[in-house]
């Protein structure tokens, strides 16, 4: 499976996602709707939406998770519907639930998931050092997950799912339930992911995080509703803040 | 190689931290091996007897007295009324009522083969045909003590009563016709399946309902390494946990072994990837725990009671066999008590192997098709 050809398209270089009327029904409801766009490499990318609008959805199926019903979408230049398990090397992806086990130890779950990876232990010890140095946590190490407070377990999941140096981190959600100044720290080491050239992807639906993406899409009721960067969006919807634009898109919608 | 021992060790740090759980998969399966092979039984201890006596003479006191001298049976009531009598097996005071005909022991003494009623409470059929047998056993050794003590031509007639030819019942491996070896490694058998199939089938699910399930399924861990490396803790948890039953139902209970113990850990090792792949195999089909939980238990209870544990294989109805026959753990808890009770040889045993190997070989690869990385 892995070595059948991916069919060629024509994609410009340097493009990290790219979608094509990517489309998934449940039966008769059709959750994500014929969904084009590009992502460039090293972009951070916003992707916004009422709740039940198909985020989460339409991420599933860029990450392999959720075969699509039709459509075509390339991550990391690999055909997702046809090869899922080759993107799967290629990606990160942080859901929800930032899903580290809570009664293994930071080094226990960061070794674990290396392991799944396939990086060699010396790889990985490195990668924990650095890890941990970045988020301050060298001495809570040997803590167990489920002991530190959320800011600092979002933070850890995150570290982890780049932990394979991935080409695209998908981040599901990433903040919710944290403080402010939390979301905050968050979105600076998204940028600085973003800097080392990894494509951040980011569902989120609070608007003032939308500020802070390179573009932003937003889809209502499984379309693409608008997409640009935040000013350009602001400008077409003759608004001064993002909550604007949702606003005049979910009325409309 | 790496994910797989990545999983590996996870999964062990997992099992070893949780307390609950240390204590869940020793304590409770062992607690109920010695409780449960103490409480499985077939015997009947003790049965209360009303006699209803019409003769009153020596030998009818002496036919009583030979039924109360087993042990099993006592006489609660004892009484000229027949009426009362059955009163007292309605009202389950007694388990059988013996009545005695006037005229005993002179049928007896004249060599006219007396005869002799007995009323059994048959509400629990397989209790009452054992009493029968005890009584059977009491009437014909009575018979034997009055030819030995009496003029052969006196009791010649009553003695033919029972067949010309005496029938004497030898147990092989088993002289004593105790049930509690047999019953206990039973048990172990269902025991190891039951902590085998649970564990597998709970584990995935729960990782499911937390969420790290989806987060393995954007890795690039393979399904098959993902279920191997759910698969070999357990296995090894499953030996560790026949190992502690062995040494129960050795030490414990007293059994000697008469074969290999290191031929059943063979067998076991066979085994295990039978139960273990069915657990996971049910994993693939539930979404939360509980699901899981349901479906193990209906498997379970199934297998269990078609597994010629608790009632023998050769005494169901022939499609009901023909379903054992596929049943691994009837597979392995013949396989265990052949070995140890009998002193079976591998190649003996060899059938019921193959055929939990090939249990093994079905719902493996099944359960590798069914599991989903990416859902449709």
């Amino acid at each position: 499976m892995s070595n059948a050809p991916a069919p060629s398209f024509d994609i410009p270089p340097g493009t990290a996602v790219w979608a094509r009327d990517l489309t998934r029904t449940f039966g008769t409801f059709v959750a994500v709707d014929a969904l084009s766009f590009d992502v460039a490499e090293g972009e951070v990318f916003g992707f916004l939406g009422a709740n039940g609008a198909g985020k989460t959805t339409a991420m599933k199926m860029l990450t392999g998770l959720l075969a699509p019903s039709s459509g075509e979408a390339l991550v990391a230049g690999i055909n997702v519907a046809a090869d899922p398990d080759a993107v799967k090397r290629r990606i990160g992806y942080m859901s929800q639930r930032f899903a580290l086990y809570d009664d293994l130890t930071v080094r226990e779950n960061v070794r674990f998931f290396g392991g799944l990876y396939n990086l060699p232990p010396a790889v990985v010890r490195e990668r924990l050092d650095a890890l941990l140095a970045d988020l301050a946590l060298e001495r809570s190490a040997d803590e167990r997950v489920g002991r530190l407070p959320l800011g600092w377990k979002q933070r850890l999941a995150f570290g982890v799912a780049l932990l394979h140096r991935p080409a695209v981190v998908f981040l599901d959600e990433p903040t919710g339930g944290v403080d402010p100044a939390t979301r905050r720290q968050f979105w600076e080491t998204i940028y600085a992911t973003a800097q080392r050239g990894t494509t951040v992807f980011v569902t989120t639906h609070y608007m003032d995080e939308a500020e802070y993406c390179d573009r932003v899409s937003i889809m209502v009721d499984g379309r693409l509703a608008a997409l640009g960067t935040p000013a350009e969006l602001k400008a077409r919807f003759g608004t001064d803040s993002m909550d604007g634009v949702f606003l005049r898109l979910a009325r409309n919608g | 190689m790496r994910a797989l021992l990545a999983l590996v060790r996870k999964e062990i740090v997992q099992v070893l931290r949780d307390r609950v759980m240390r204590i869940q998969i020793v304590l409770p399966p062992m607690v109920q091996l010695l409780l449960l092979a103490q409480v499985m039984t077939f015997e009947v201890k003790h049965t209360n007897l009303a006699v209803v006596d019409f003769d009153r003479s020596t030998a009818s006191a002496r036919l009583v007295e030979a039924f109360t001298s087993t042990g099993r049976f006592g006489v609660v009531l004892d009484t000229p009324s027949p009426a009362r009598a059955d009163d007292a097996l309605l009202r389950r005071q007694a388990g059988a009522v013996l009545a005695i005909p006037e005229g005993f022991a002179r049928d007896l003494r004249s060599g006219r083969a007396p005869t002799v009623q007995l009323v059994l409470n048959a509400e629990d059929g397989a209790a009452a045909g054992v009493v029968q047998g005890y009584a059977a056993n009491v009437l014909a050794g009575f018979a034997r003590a009055e030819a030995a003590t009496s003029p052969p031509a006196m009791t010649q007639r009553f003695v033919r009563a029972r067949p010309g030819v005496q029938v004497e019942t030898r147990r092989l491996f088993n002289p004593t016709g105790a049930y509690r070896p047999s019953m206990a490694l039973g048990l172990l058998a269902s025991l190891v399946s039951i902590i085998g199939i649970l564990l597998t089938s709970q584990n995935i699910a729960r990782e499911r309902e937390i969420g790290t399930l989806e987060q393995l399924n954007v890795t690039p861990l393979t399904r098959s390494t993902f279920l191997l490396g759910k698969m070999l803790p357990f296995w090894a948890l499953g030996l560790l946990e026949l190992a502690l039953g062995l040494l129960i139902v050795r030490y414990g209970f007293g059994v000697a072994f008469v074969g290999s113990p290191l031929l059943v850990f063979a067998a076991a090792a066979l085994y295990l990837p039978a139960v273990l792949g069915l657990g996971l195999l049910i994993s693939t089909a539930a979404q939360t725990q509980q699901q899981a939980m349901f479906l193990t238990f209906f498997a379970l209870v199934t297998m269990l009671f078609l597994g010629g544990i608790f009632t023998p294989v050769r005494s169901m109805p022939a499609w009901a066999q023909a379903v054992a026959a596929c049943n691994p753990v009837q597979h392995f808890a013949e396989t265990i008590r052949a070995v140890l009770l009998r002193g079976a040889t591998a190649r003996e045993v060899a059938g019921h192997l193959a055929a939990t190997v090939a249990f093994g070989a079905v719902v493996l690869p099944l359960a590798v098709l069914r599991y989903r990385k990416t859902a449709d």
